[in-house]
């Protein structure tokens, strides 16, 4: 059997429902530039940018108004031209609800670009192409938004042989890469084609859910024999698009947690990276827009290609708002989303889908009983952990029995939540585990730094100490020697004056 | 405040699901059962079940649980039918009150509750009774005996008063004790498989009652209640076992067959070690753990004091099960 036939099945997994069709029937709609944009500053992996611009100035389209703070970091650009309004703290898509530092722009409508210029990237070289990609904006669009030229970058250390590009989308409800590659599967095959060639790779595999029949069409229209590019059909099964469980069932490598795809000779991008590099790389156009799923308990759910900082309320309002007023939405898909603390947030790079939630999702659970240890999570686990321990340990809080478990290695997918027959909610004790050890280490790190100062301390105090008892000792002596050799002196003189006055006397005599 | 985080939808069948699929896998067991030994045995089962959910209401009362969430779990009905199933037909019914309370306020209760017991509560409750009680839980009516002249009123009055008003033609020694009577008297057996002899007669009942316990098996397997792991390996290691001995000397030690459809042997394989609580849950732990319960089942058959020993085997193994765990943890995704 050929390897690009064969489908290494990783362990367990889950067959949800995907309800993918709800959000797939109508195309993707382009919104309008909207009255405002409110851009948060942090919406990627990594360090804030540093601002470059001021209230008030005028920016045109495609300009940087924020730029990357060191090398880990993404820059910000304005989506469209426009006035900066105001540089405050406002609410941010984060499931912790807390304000952050945004730009609001007010656009002029005359949607004006700054001058584009396309990149010559054989001429200037891979090292200067990828410095301008650390400026171009673009992160991955997968939902994990860590910044794409880090990706790019780390062929110049591990050699890439293969470019898997990661089209599997295989969280319920979530539809924005399948409606992409329906739409734009000219630009998408030409972007692998850019990549493959950045990245020095020497062949492509598009690995896409079986549940996309349409998209992979299009895709195999692009596709012929002498190509270095094929698609491979993975089985809809989730977590089949989590990075290392797609490169398994394509390749049949498995990638621990604390190892990158890079050192295997494997790098994965999402489709919509691989466009917006695409662009950005052929048109000069930095990363200013993305698809976004709005789904879910709608009227009108669909697909909408949106400029970055768009109100999220108005698109729910434009998908005819919820049919069961719940006010819930989930942002990201159903297993691995988080609950948005309001929709008065604006859309971000890391945006793919916001769900107005089902009845079912925000339904009062069971209460749960105690695990009957039956091993249903372990046989649902991808990652082959056995999370009834793993609950066990951290339940009791035996954190370094739960490490030893390789707590770490699981990636909170939650397979195991979804088929407990107890309804225990596995994911959320496997979080308080791992913040708990983190923060343990964090304060261990701390402790330990502050026992060494202590300790040098205490040895400074020692020798200092023991200088100043050396020091006065010497002194002591230096001192004592002067007095002696004075007293003697002194002595010595009486004496002679005693000696000359007898002689004195006896001449006299 | 833990149904605001991810992942926000699930499908798992409820402890309580799982728990009526099984009792709908015992079943036709139980038709069997009670075709071939009377009826005896359902009002067995109703004791038992009405005595288990009793005293759980009770103990989750004093033990401050919520009583609806865990009286409804079902777990105690199952107990209570697996051990009733396990007590000879013709027993008087405060036998199977001892047992069960035993099952659900020692075994279960006292180790925790629903998902702590350490032992199968079942085969504790079982072993306790075989232990107290050794003449009443080793005498078993002949099959179909009921049918003839044993009657519903005679039934009825054993259940009520025990066997002392029971004429001695209805009951007799199973193969297994017959055997290991005929070896501890260092005398041959011969096992008259003749028809209309009571060995005979068994053991036909056997191979129709073990025949049931597989389809509700079967069901199980399908229904992804169980895996294949603990009843496939229990079972061929039982045979193999068997087969070693009965091949150096048949005329001493009894056939695979004999020993695969005697005294419950597959409804332990399905039933008894497929006890999530009290058993492994890797897989590698299950095949462990099963061929462990099979070579203590046949050792205890064979050379121990009992004539079967399936309710040791399984406590003796649950003794190993954490360690069982910790030593066949399964490779995590890319670890070496």
């Amino acid at each position: 059997m050929n390897l690009i036939d064969k489908i290494f099945k990783f362990n367990g997994g889950i067959n949800a429902e995907t309800k993918k069709n709800i959000s797939t029937s109508m195309a993707v709609e382009k919104i309008e530039i909207p009255k405002k944009l409110i851009l948060p500053l942090r919406q990627h992996i990594g360090n804030m940018p540093k601002i470059k611009v001021s209230t008030g100035d005028y920016v045109l389209k495609g300009q940087l108004i924020a730029e990357a703070d060191g090398n880990v970091s993404a820059a910000i650009h304005a989506p469209t031209s426009g006035e900066i309004k105001s540089i405050e703290k406002l609410l941010i898509p984060h499931p912790s609800g807390l304000p952050d530092y945004c730009i609001v722009i007010a656009p002029d409508m005359k949607d004006q670009w700054i001058k584009k210029s396309s990149i010559d990237w054989k001429k200037i070289g891979l090292d200067q192409t990828i410095k301008l990609l650390l400026n171009s904006g673009i992160v991955g669009l997968g939902g994990a938004a860590f910044p794409s030229h880090l990706k790019l970058g780390l062929n110049r250390t591990n050699k890439i042989d293969t470019l898997i590009v990661n089209a599997a989308e295989c969280e319920p409800y979530i539809t924005c890469d399948d409606m992409l590659m329906r739409e734009k599967s000219e630009e998408l095959m030409k972007g692998i084609q850019l990549v493959q060639e950045l990245l020095g790779a020497k062949e492509t595999i598009i690995g896409i859910e079986d549940n996309k029949p349409e998209a992979l069409d299009k895709i195999n229209f692009y596709i012929n024999k002498k190509s270095s590019i094929t698609a491979k059909v993975v089985p809809t099964i989730y977590p089949s698009g989590d990075a290392k469980r797609l490169i398994y069932l394509i390749n049949g490598i498995k990638i621990p947690k604390q190892k990158r795809a890079a050192e295997y000779g494997i790098q994965m991008f999402n489709v919509a990276t691989i466009i917006a590099i695409y662009r950005f790389i052929n048109f000069g156009e930095p990363s200013l827009s993305r698809i976004v799923t709005i789904t879910g308990n709608l009227h009108k759910p669909r697909n909408y290609e949106v400029l970055f900082g768009t109100s999220l309320k108005d698109l729910i309002k434009k998908s005819g708002g919820q049919i069961n007023k719940n006010n819930t939405f989930i942002m990201g898909g159903p297993m691995m989303g988080f609950k948005l603390p309001s929709i008065d947030i604006s859309v971000t790079k890391t945006m793919n889908c916001v769900i107005s939630a089902e009845q079912d999702m925000i339904e009062e659970k069971n209460e749960p009983l105690p695990c009957i240890r039956c091993s249903k999570c372990a046989e649902a686990c991808p990652v082959e952990l056995q999370p009834q321990e793993l609950f066990w340990f951290s339940k009791s809080d035996q954190f370094e029995k739960a490490q030893n478990y390789n707590l770490f290695d699981c990636i909170e997918c939650g397979c195991c939540s979804y088929v407990c027959p107890s309804n225990i909610p596995l994911v959320q004790f496997y979080r308080y585990a791992k913040s708990e050890i983190i923060a343990d280490n964090i304060a261990k790190e701390e402790a330990g730094i502050a026992r060494d100062r202590n300790d040098f301390r205490i040895l400074r105090l020692e020798r200092e100490k023991k200088e100043r008892a050396e020091r006065n000792a010497k002194r002591k002596l230096e001192s004592s020697s002067n007095d002696k050799s004075k007293l003697i002196e002194e002595k010595r003189a009486e004496i002679a004056a005693a000696l000359g006055r007898i002689n004195k006397d006896e001449k006299i005599k | 405040m833990f149904s605001q985080q991810s992942p926000f939808i699930q499908k798992a069948p409820s402890v309580t699901w799982v728990m009526m699929l099984v009792m709908a896998a015992l079943v036709p067991g139980i038709i069997a059962y009670i075709f071939l030994f009377g009826f005896g045995v359902l009002l067995n089962i109703t004791i038992a079940i009405i005595t288990a959910v009793i005293a759980e209401y009770f103990i989750l009362k004093i033990r401050n649980l919520p009583v609806k969430l865990f009286i409804t779990d079902g777990s105690a009905v199952v107990a209570a039918s697996l051990l009733a199933l396990s007590i000879p037909s013709i027993a008087p019914w405060w036998i199977i009150v001892i047992g069960t309370l035993f099952t659900i306020i020692v075994a279960k209760h006292m180790y925790g509750g629903l998902g702590s017991n350490l032992f199968n509560p079942a085969m504790v409750g079982y072993a306790v009774l075989l232990i107290s009680f050794p003449a009443i839980m080793t005498k078993w009516p002949l099959p179909i005996s009921h049918l003839l002249d044993f009657n519903i009123g005679q039934q009825m009055e054993t259940f009520f008063y025990g066997t002392k008003s029971l004429i001695d033609s209805v009951s007799s020694a199973t193969p297994l004790d017959y055997i290991k009577t005929q070896i501890f008297l260092n005398k041959p057996f011969e096992l008259n498989f003749t028809k209309g002899m009571p060995l005979n007669s068994y053991f036909n009942a056997s191979i129709i009652i073990s025949f049931c316990f597989l389809i509700g098996g079967i069901f199980m397997w399908i229904k992804k209640i169980i895996t294949w792991h603990l009843p496939v390996t229990f079972l061929l290691s039982l045979i193999l076992i068997s087969a070693v001995f009965w091949i150096i000397d048949p005329s001493r030690y009894l056939s695979p067959l004999t020993h695969l459809v005697s005294g419950g042997t597959l409804l332990c394989a399905f039933f008894i070690i497929t006890d999530p609580v009290s058993g492994p849950t890797t897989p590698k732990g299950k095949i462990f753990f099963a061929f462990g319960v099979a070579l203590l089942v046949y050792l205890i058959r064979v050379f121990g004091g009992y004539p079967e020993g399936i309710a040791f085997a399984v406590i003796l193994m649950n003794i190993c099960v954490p360690l069982i765990d910790s030593l066949t943890q399964p490779r995590v995704f890319g670890h070496e």
